[in-house]
């Protein structure tokens, strides 16, 4: 018994061999399960750590499960440079290498005409963030302390005010940017807003969305995001990638998304 | 056989790499297959619920971005806090009316002779 098999992910045969020193999930370098056209990418892991009750346990650990999803997408982020893979959710675990090759023979179809679909493409993410909760003006100088009720009700107006206009640009803006992302993008998604304080972002994520963008128009994607950088104050754009395919390999039906 | 061609550097990865993006993808995207370990969709999902409701490490969560906990009444006493927060606010205004109303009134007694 060499313990069990995480896999994490599925493509065909490539020439390419991975980098020498890619670790995978604990440590151990990542594999490749060939079985007809496809080959199953993965690790050999412990029963301590990934058997069902164990796994389970793990995956209410915060840093164990940002350990295996760094490692999870290292693996993934390597493969993308010589191939087109399918990347499977995190924890995906066979007991060993058959039943991994019976895994893909159960859908071999499937995942040859989602591989069809994204051979050559790469995800972007695009991430559009408003920048203050307040308006500048008001954070810049703190406003007087109200002298009367009145004050405080012209005060309160007009912050409420300026707070709607900049939510009213943001919204037009991450339409429109959207929009012109769409025309570069053969697909594309819009995610649950994040508000990653991780990054060192400051403001409210309004945007999070994904593109599909065929690897050869990748460099005219960058710089339509690019250009929209400097565009409206109070707003900021937050590109990443190139990612694989992870929104859109879960999904066998193509089509696009409107905003 | 695939010969990627040549791609923009990569944004946002690396040792910078924003964990919630990460997260995202590995957790909620990808393709869902049963392996024979029974970790299953529901485990999964069940987990990021637990995720966002961690009670061992919410400062974790937060830092994820991860806290609609927190503008929910039932679930946080901040919510709460602000709630309360809000209802002062609103009662301030009534004030404030009630107070420009009554100057008016005031000044309009005392413009009359």
């Amino acid at each position: 018994m060499t313990g069990l098999r995480y896999v994490y992910a599925v493509c065909r045969p490539f020439g390419t061999p991975l980098q020498a020193q890619l670790t995978g999930v604990g440590g151990d370098p990542p594999r490749l399960v060939p079985h007809h056209d496809l080959v199953a990418v993965v690790s050999h892991v412990p029963e301590a750590d990934f058997a069902e009750d164990p796994l389970r346990a793990h995956l209410e650990d915060l840093d164990w499960l940002t350990g295996v999803a760094r490692a999870h997408q290292g693996v993934i982020d390597a493969l993308t440079t010589v191939t087109t893979p399918l990347p499977l959710r995190l924890g995906t675990v066979f007991r060993d290498d058959s039943g991994v090759r019976s895994m893909i023979e159960a859908r071999e179809e499937s995942f040859l005409r989602v591989l069809d679909r994204l051979e050559g493409r790469v995800e972007w993410g695009v991430k559009v963030y408003v920048e203050a909760e307040r308006p500048p003006e008001a954070s810049a100088a703190p406003a007087p302390k109200p002298a009367s009720g009145r004050d405080y009700l012209r005060q309160r107006r007009m912050q409420t005010r300026s707070q709607d206009d900049l939510w009213q640009r943001a919204e037009t803006f991450a339409t429109r940017l959207h929009e012109t992302l769409c025309e570069s993008a053969e697909d594309s998604r819009l995610h649950a807003p994040q508000n990653p304080t991780l990054s060192g972002a400051s403001g409210r994520n309004v945007l999070n969305a994904a593109y599909l963008v065929p690897r050869a128009r990748s460099e005219e994607f960058v710089e339509r995001v690019d250009r929209t950088k400097d565009g409206v104050p109070g707003i900021r754009v937050e590109l990443t990638g190139p990612w694989a395919a992870y929104s859109f390999a879960g999904e066998e039906t193509a089509g696009k998304e409107g905003p | 056989m695939t010969t990627p061609s040549r791609l923009p550097d990569p944004y946002g990865q690396g040792s910078g790499a924003n964990l919630a993006d990460i997260l995202e993808r590995v957790l909620d995207k990808g393709i869902v297959i049963a392996g024979d370990i029974r970790i299953n969709l529901l485990d999964i999902e069940l987990l990021t619920i637990k995720l966002r409701l961690v009670v061992a490490s919410v400062d974790k969560a937060k830092e994820m971005g991860i806290d609609w906990w927190e503008s929910d009444p039932a679930l946080s006493s901040k919510a709460r806090r602000d709630e309360l927060t809000r209802e002062n606010a609103e009662l301030r205004e009534r004030l404030a009316r009630l107070e420009e109303l009554g100057l008016e009134t005031r000044r309009a007694q005392e413009e009359r002779p």
